[in-house]
């Protein structure tokens, strides 16, 4: 180390800590030879190296809506994910950035009979808001909450495995499935689950949790207020959290642009250059897990034909599809559901790319001709849905594919559209697991198939796949898994979508999470004010 | 009976009437809306399994009639319900009661029509008088041109425009217009303040901040509403200027001014009282868009956001409060009419 590099390293340390102002460690920079851009660069890189305490973070969000509550049964939005995961709540566990289970509310997770029993140390001595002690009946109750018979949870549906939860003493949890799970401590991350304080056998569901943030305030639809909570085991950052609905998408520019808020979420893409030149702004763009697919009901003529599947696969100019809806912030899709991010994901051979002759080819061998298919879409299944739609009219064309599209109400999509008309538009947030997003969309008998795609070896590899702890076996068999979606299944998988916010510079954060928007719902504990 | 008291009494007895109506209207509709509250909450995430659920723990798996009378019966006595949401939770505690939500954005949306009336009703009294008093003259001419844009702008593209001259202002108008646009714009607009361009306010909102932070909406309101009241109060003074008794009064003397606002005009309220009524009105029940682009909690977004998500109870007691809102400003519009006409005052 020479002389200057000691020095360079000690400066370093002193912006770190607040001591040195940019102004002086540049011009020691620009002394020892370094250029200005660098000098800059290592400057904001020390300055944000250490979380702070401090500060009100206001962030502008997409989300909320005049009926919310803290029931984390109804969780299902932006603002949701941050109540469940960082601010009032404490899951028994965090998904970390490379997307691995890690404990949070419990100490420890470990699985014994081949993943079918699975035991759950609580951390000692944690508490509620209240001061109440979370024990192992907080997280019993909290699970049968969710898993009871009368369950309006759409948590359920991660617990479907489970057999028996026992509390074993103050601090332990055992949890009994009916088969192996490898993947099980991941559903315990999922934004429903923060543990509910139980008393007489009912949770509490006002807000009331073991998380980093105390709720100080709620307006349904408006805004919400928190407090850094100082006795949690793993305390906020900031001192104060406000999370603002703002619905309009030019009204959250504005009000970024204006300063009220320091962070705003899903902006509006055809303006984002005008964010790009704000002062002090960074652009938050995460490619993360969120799909967006065009299902069709494989047991409902036509769609019934795999040929007609797989020529449509190649009919659809996906590139295209990215650069126009997206302007360029996602990623074409390959037929299958796992993002690139996530463990054990492939992209299975042949890469579907745009190819009408091959369509064409495809359909005069199986003897089809003079398709006219019918496609659903509207803005609820994802933003810019009736635009792809007649793009994809327009790709189809030159398969001598007629598509029309059927512009469909916002309202009601979900009921009267999806998984009931033959073809449609679909959006998916993503699952943390392989196993999850397989089974949850594609799996015989699953709520949500909606593809109605029912192949033998598919669901034949699944639970195999579960209850293998042998990563290399259990790559082998996702593999297989996705090629055979990838092949035969109804669910075009059109894009990935990434999560684009805009940020002030001010705030400093670690790599991001991509199972979710928001930093994974973790920015409001994980973040701080340089 | 005196008149006024006469048409008091029938007008609130038709009211009641209509109220009833349009509560049945607005309940058969909701009921015919595919989709309930479990799967709007739900969204995607509903399985036949947590619908059922749901439903049965908020009643809604009884037939409609049953559940409509016994709405009724509350209402009649001031008791709106429980909203859907929350409703069905496990403790007292998470149970919302109709009236706590409405409340306060009924106030928020009473707050903003006020301050726009303040506003807005003076001007455009004023501005009639003059482009009556001027009529034909550059200055009606220039009135009733900016006033005439202004109402043919969509409210949203007004609102967007001042919101941008905000927040251009604040930022030096670098970050919000085209290269080079910035220098031109900001000479003409830099001696505005820095308005908020978000109106979040909430329930501790102090009474000057609220003003504050309303001043933009307000202003795009005004800029929406004027024209209309304007131009009936120019309309009804012109075409009284034909009468004898305006002749008589110029014969005797007084200054156009005198004449317009001594002897036209107590003639013209009937009318002006009446548009007036009917913009108030709109300004109630009618300003979603604009509570949308400043994100303004009024109860039209709220309307708005639980028909969206089939809140009923809440959907309904905003319906009633709208009706009932038209109803009022209605009667009161009719009373001025009675007052300031001798002839309706004093019948034979």
């Amino acid at each position: 180390m020479t002389e200057f590099e000691y020095k360079l390293e000690l400066a370093k340390r002193a912006v770190t800590k607040g001591k040195l102002s940019r102004r002086d460690f540049t011009k020691f920079a620009l002394a020892g030879g370094l250029t200005l851009t660098s000098a800059n660069t290592l400057f904001i890189k020390a300055a944000r190296a250490e979380a702070k305490q401090g500060g009100h973070f206001r962030a502008g969000l997409g989300h909320g809506n005049t009926t919310d509550t803290f029931d984390p049964a109804t969780y299902a939005h932006g603002l949701n994910f941050g109540w469940g995961r960082s601010l009032v709540g404490a899951p028994l566990t965090r998904t970390d950035q490379k997307n691995n289970v890690v404990p949070y509310l419990a100490e420890s997770f470990e699985p014994s009979d081949g993943a079918k029993k699975w035991v759950f140390k609580i951390r000692k001595g944690v508490t509620f808001h209240n001061g109440k002690t979370v024990t192992s009946d907080d997280v019993v109750g909290t699970i049968n909450y969710h898993n009871g018979p009368d369950s309006k949870s759409a948590g359920k549906a991660y617990l479907g495995g489970v057999v028996s939860v026992k509390a074993d003493g103050p601090d332990t949890v055992v949890f009994e499935l009916k088969g192996a799970d490898a993947d099980f401590p991941y559903a315990f991350a999922q934004y429903q689950f923060p543990i509910l304080s139980i008393t007489d056998g009912k949770p509490d569901l006002t807000g009331l949790g073991a998380g980093p943030y105390v709720l100080d305030g709620f307006e349904p639809g408006v805004r919400a207020h928190f407090k850094r909570n100082p006795n949690a085991f793993a305390p906020g950052n900031f001192d104060e959290v406000t999370q603002l609905t703002i619905l309009d998408a030019a009204a959250r520019t504005n009000a970024y642009l204006a300063g009220e808020v320091d962070y705003i979420d899903k902006v509006d893409l055809k303006t984002i250059d005008m964010l790009k030149s704000a002062p002090d702004t960074a652009i938050y763009d995460v490619s993360g897990m969120q799909h967006y697919t065009a299902p069709m009901l494989t047991d409902t003529a036509p769609f019934d034909n795999p040929e007609l599947r797989k020529a449509l696969k190649w009919a659809i100019n996906r590139q295209e599809l990215v650069d126009k809806v997206l302007f360029g912030y996602g990623k074409p899709g390959n037929d299958s559901p796992l993002a690139p991010s996530l463990k054990f994901a492939t992209s299975p051979d042949p890469v579907h790319t745009y190819d009408p002759e091959k369509a064409k080819s495809i359909l005069a061998k199986a003897g089809l001709s003079g398709l006219k298919l019918d496609i659903s879409a509207a803005d609820a299944a994802f933003a810019g849905s009736v635009d792809a739609a007649l793009l994809m009219a327009e790709h189809a064309k030159a398969a001598g594919i007629e598509i029309n599209v059927v512009r469909e109400p916002n309202d009601g999509y979900w009921d009267n559209v999806w998984i009931k008309k033959p073809w449609c538009h679909c959006y998916w947030g993503g699952r943390p697991t392989a196993d999850t997003m397989l089974s949850v969309s594609l799996s015989e008998g699953a709520a949500w198939n909606d593809t109605h795609w029912k192949n033998a070896r598919f669901n034949e590899i699944l639970p195999i796949a579960r209850g293998e702890t042998d990563d290399a076996k259990r790559a082998a068999l996702y593999a297989e898994a996705q090629q055979l979606v990838h092949d035969d299944g109804g669910q075009m998988v059109l894009m990935f979508a990434n999560y684009v916010g805009a940020m002030s510079t001010k705030l400093g954060h670690g790599d991001f999470n991509s199972d979710n928007d928001f930093d994974g719902g973790y920015m409001y504990d994980r973040w701080w004010f340089v | 009976m005196h008149p006024v008291i006469r048409t008091v009494l029938q007008r609130l007895g038709l009211g009641l009437l209509t109220l009833f109506a349009v509560s049945v209207i607005i309940f058969s509709s909701l009921e015919l809306l595919p989709g309930g509250f479990a799967e709007a909450i739900l969204g995607q995430g509903a399985t036949p399994e947590t619908v059922a659920a749901f439903n049965k723990s908020l009643g809604l798996d009884r037939p409609p009639v049953t559940r409509y009378v016994e709405w009724l019966g509350g209402a009649v006595q001031g008791d709106f319900g429980k909203s859907f949401a929350g409703a069905g939770g496990w403790r007292e505690e998470n149970v919302r009661f109709v009236s706590d939500i409405i409340g306060p954005r009924f106030y928020n949306t009473f707050f903003l029509a006020a301050l726009t009336a303040l506003i807005a009703v003076p001007i455009a009294i004023a501005l009639g008088l003059f482009a009556a008093l001027y009529r034909n003259g550059w200055f009606d001419r220039i009135i009733n041109s900016v006033t005439l844009t202004t109402i043919a702008s969509p409210e949203f593209f007004v609102a967007y425009v001042l919101v941008l001259i905000a927040v251009g202002n604040k930022n030096g108008f670098a970050a919000v217009l085209p290269d080079g646009w910035g220098p031109m714009v900001k000479p003409f607009v830099s001696w505005i303040p820095d308005l908020p361009p978000l109106a979040t306010v909430s329930k501790g909102t102090p009474f000057w901040e609220h003003v504050w932070k309303a001043i933009l909406p307000a202003i795009t309101l005004t800029l929406v509403i004027v024209a209309h009241m304007m131009r009936m109060t120019r309309a009804s003074i012109i075409s009284l200027l034909a009468n004898p008794y305006i002749e008589m009064a110029k014969l005797k003397g007084l200054s156009p001014r005198q004449v317009i606002v001594r002897h036209a005009l107590p003639n013209a309220w009937a009318p002006i009282a009446t548009v007036i009524a009917f913009n108030l009105a709109y300004l109630v029940v009618g300003v979603v868009v604009v509570e949308v682009v400043f994100t303004y909690p009024g109860i039209g977004q709220l309307m708005v956001d639980s028909v969206g998500s089939r809140d009923m109870p809440v959907a309904q007691a905003c319906a009633l409060i709208f009706a009932a809102t038209y109803i009022l400003l209605n009667l009161v519009a009719d009373i001025i009419a009675i007052v300031t006409n001798p002839r309706l005052l004093h019948p034979k």
